[in-house]
């Protein structure tokens, strides 16, 4: 592995070896092969990802070569496949056209189906022991029954604790949270938006009553600013977003928003 | 509009009523009255003259100059529901128009063909195929017999509505998709025989259409020219991406005028007189519930398309609005000043349409920054902003008594908007996707809007 560009600098002021490309690409040739070895004696659970990979690889190979041959059969479309658009569109910058989002035909099949197309589907089990950490207190720090949230946390606007003597679950006040980035896929840019509420923690029901953020959780942003409408004509303000970095360890709370 | 001087304090009713000059010799001894509007300092007189008064803080010593402005007869109510929506096309509905007497409906799409629509079924009537890219634009001849289209290629087709078929040859010589169609003014020409097209390659072409050639090119804009005009006075307006507007002699193809002052893409014109030259002899006061053809001879169609003419234009030349990319807009008098008579400035996007009310007295532009603006039609001064949009508004259309405007925006939602008091008069969402163009019949019934999602709708009352 260099640790500058000695190579680069090599080939600037000598150039390639003589049989350099010839010998790149028969081992480009023999990979193949090379590849097919590996997979036949490899053994348990590295055998298993290996496979699952070329599976893949070879589903794409077979869609484009199908893609490919496709092109060579049909004959020129007539009828464009693009919309049409009206003479004061034609030449506008996308960015300016994207600024507005395509309206919600896929949100009305989403909803018809009912489930979420979720980032990020399974989340790693955390145990109690990460999230909630151990509090003595009484006159011997004997009692352990206060846990503080090592987690981030929302609460909302008005939020006020409890009487401190009487608190079990202590949220620091310098983990909580009020806004997120939130990244949109079809505009592809990243927001900040304010937090609404936690809709759901997949590790479970307690923390999402407590408002405890980690990876996974399903949160409720603020996206009045982004100018959607449904078809009835209301104005939409706050869409799911499912958070998909640790919070506690980045110090912020990144998140993309369910379209 | 006319003065009444007074003195001291009277307390007169607003929106009174002069009987009408009986010019119409078939009238009985009641007669429609005609209503007016008041304005004292130019501001309308709504309550009482006394409270107008009391908030102008007028001296009572001096003479009181009140200025009376009639409205139109006829008072045509805001559309309220959608009564159909027409699918059909396979592509987004790019165009949408009423012909000149509210018979007919057509629309030009991206699946390349022009569809003509029943209205008193509202079903579809007849498909017309031809053109072989998206229909940009298309443009009712005055007397409402044609209709012409233009497309990507630059190919422009005119098609009959009665029966759905191609009318002549197709006009092809732009080499560049059509942005503009402009039929000769009624008045001029009560056949119809002149067409003008503006294209992506800078020119403007005048098209013969019972011969099916070019009669004459105008050059001279270097970008593409993005607005046409063919106004009543034989002139013609063409707006481009160079920022300039030029006037050329109809006739003859001379350039008379090159009217500069934006510093960005002109994208839109007005004229003063757009509507009735749209309408040619068709009096919307005189619509029934039925649209029908114009009955009369050419002769007399003339003459009343050129009295309707010359009762919108007023005294002064025709005025001209254009909208820009540079997010002003510029009040001209074309015909005879080069310098613009005022800039208005306040919109914080690119402006994408300026319309004319039907009685030129107000100015409305739509513009990419979610707002509708409205201005003076004489002196181009500030009147209100409409807000209500959540997208950029992309087309507005005038109802045919100058008091409702209609929006069609990105966000799917189309609103009627009441000029007078200036709100929101009704909400109508519906569309699924964004709303490429809007019409308003000539006869105030009925409101035609298509966009991206396919679908034409229809709204009535």
């Amino acid at each position: 592995m260099p640790q500058n560009d000695y190579i680069e600098l090599h080939r600037k002021r000598y150039g390639y070896r003589f049989d350099h490309f010839e010998k790149a690409r028969k081992k480009e040739a023999r990979k193949v092969h090379k590849d097919a070895l590996v997979a036949k004696k490899l053994r348990g659970i590295k055998a298993k990802i290996y496979n699952k990979k070329r599976y893949t690889e070879k589903i794409n190979l077979k869609k484009t070569i199908r893609a490919h041959e496709q092109k060579d059969v049909k004959t020129v479309n007539k009828i464009h496949d693009e919309n049409g658009l009206p003479s004061y569109l034609l030449e506008r910058n996308e960015n300016q056209r994207t600024k507005v989002l395509t309206n919600l035909l896929k949100q009305k099949r989403k909803n018809k189906v009912g489930k979420w197309n979720l980032p990020i589907p399974k989340v790693q089990a955390l145990n109690e022991a990460e999230m909630l950490r151990v509090v003595k207190s009484g006159k011997r720090k004997r009692k352990t029954w206060k846990r503080l949230i090592d987690k981030v946390s929302f609460v909302g606007n008005n939020f006020t604790r409890k009487n401190p003597k009487f608190e079990r679950y202590i949220r620091p006040s310098s983990l909580r949270f009020k806004r997120a980035n939130v990244y949109h896929s079809e505009l592809k840019t990243t927001l900040a938006l304010n937090i609404i509420a936690v809709k759901v923690n997949p590790q479970s029901n307690l923390y999402t009553h407590l408002g405890i953020i980690t990876k996974g959780t399903v949160i409720e942003v603020d996206v009045s600013d982004l100018g959607l409408v449904t078809q009835s004509g209301k104005v939409i303000w706050g869409k799911f977003a499912q958070v998909t970095n640790n919070p506690e360890l980045d110090g912020c709370i990144n998140a993309t928003l369910l379209v | 509009a006319g003065k009444l001087e007074c003195s001291g304090v009277i307390s007169a009713h607003c929106n009174l009523c002069l009987p009408r000059s009986s010019d119409s010799p078939a009238s009985a001894s009641q007669e429609d009255p005609l209503p007016l509007a008041f304005f004292v300092h130019d501001a309308e007189i709504v309550s009482s003259l006394g409270k107008t008064l009391e908030s102008q803080a007028v001296e009572t010593e001096k003479v009181l100059d009140i200025i009376y402005q009639p409205q139109a007869v006829f008072r045509v109510r805001a559309v309220t529901r959608c009564t159909s929506s027409l699918d059909g096309h396979s592509e987004a509905v790019i165009s949408v128009a009423f012909s000149p007497t509210g018979k007919y409906l057509a629309s030009g799409s991206g699946d390349t063909t022009v569809r003509f629509w029943d209205l008193s079924t509202e079903t579809p009537h007849f498909t017309c195929k031809g053109h072989r890219h998206w229909v940009l634009s298309i443009s009712w001849s005055p007397d409402g017999k044609k209709l012409a289209s233009g497309c990507k290629n630059g190919q422009i087709l005119l098609w009959d509505p009665s029966t759905g078929k191609q009318v002549g040859r197709t006009l092809a010589g732009h080499s560049k998709w059509i942005t503009g169609l402009s039929w000769e003014p009624f008045h001029a020409n009560p056949e119809c025989r002149y067409v003008a097209s503006s294209s992506k390659d800078g020119t403007v072409r005048i098209w013969d259409t019972t011969a099916g050639r070019c009669e004459r090119i105008l050059t001279g804009h270097t970008q593409s020219v993005t607005c046409l005009r063919w106004g009543g006075d034989g002139l013609l307006y063409s707006a481009s991406q160079d920022r300039t507007i030029k006037v050329w002699r109809a006739h003859d193809g001379v350039l008379c005028r090159t009217l500069q002052g934006h510093s960005h893409w002109v994208n839109t014109m007005a004229l003063s007189t757009d509507y009735a030259l749209r309408t040619g002899a068709f009096e919307p006061a005189e619509a029934s519930v039925n649209a029908q053809d114009l009955q009369g001879s050419l002769q007399e169609l003339k003459e009343r398309a050129l009295s309707r003419y010359n009762l919108v234009r007023g005294q002064g030349p025709e005025r001209l609005v254009s909208g820009s990319d540079d997010f002003t807009l510029f009040l001209w008098s074309p015909a005879e000043d080069k310098k613009p008579l005022t800039r208005m400035t306040g919109h914080q996007a690119l402006i994408n349409q300026v319309l004319f009310s039907p009685d030129s007295r107000v100015v409305a532009s739509a513009s990419f920054d979610k707002s509708i603006k409205l201005w003076d039609g004489r002196t181009g001064k500030y009147l209100a902003s409409l807000r209500g949009h959540v997208a950029a508004v992309y087309q507005i259309a005038w109802s045919a008594d100058s008091r409702l405007l209609v929006s069609g925006s990105s966000d799917s939602t189309l609103k009627v908007w009441d000029v007078k008091a200036p709100k929101l008069a009704m909400d109508l969402p519906g569309h699924a996707d964004e709303v490429y163009a809007v019409d308003w019949s000539p006869d105030g019934q009925r409101v035609a809007s298509g966009g991206k999602d396919k679908c034409l709708r229809i709204w009535r009352r």
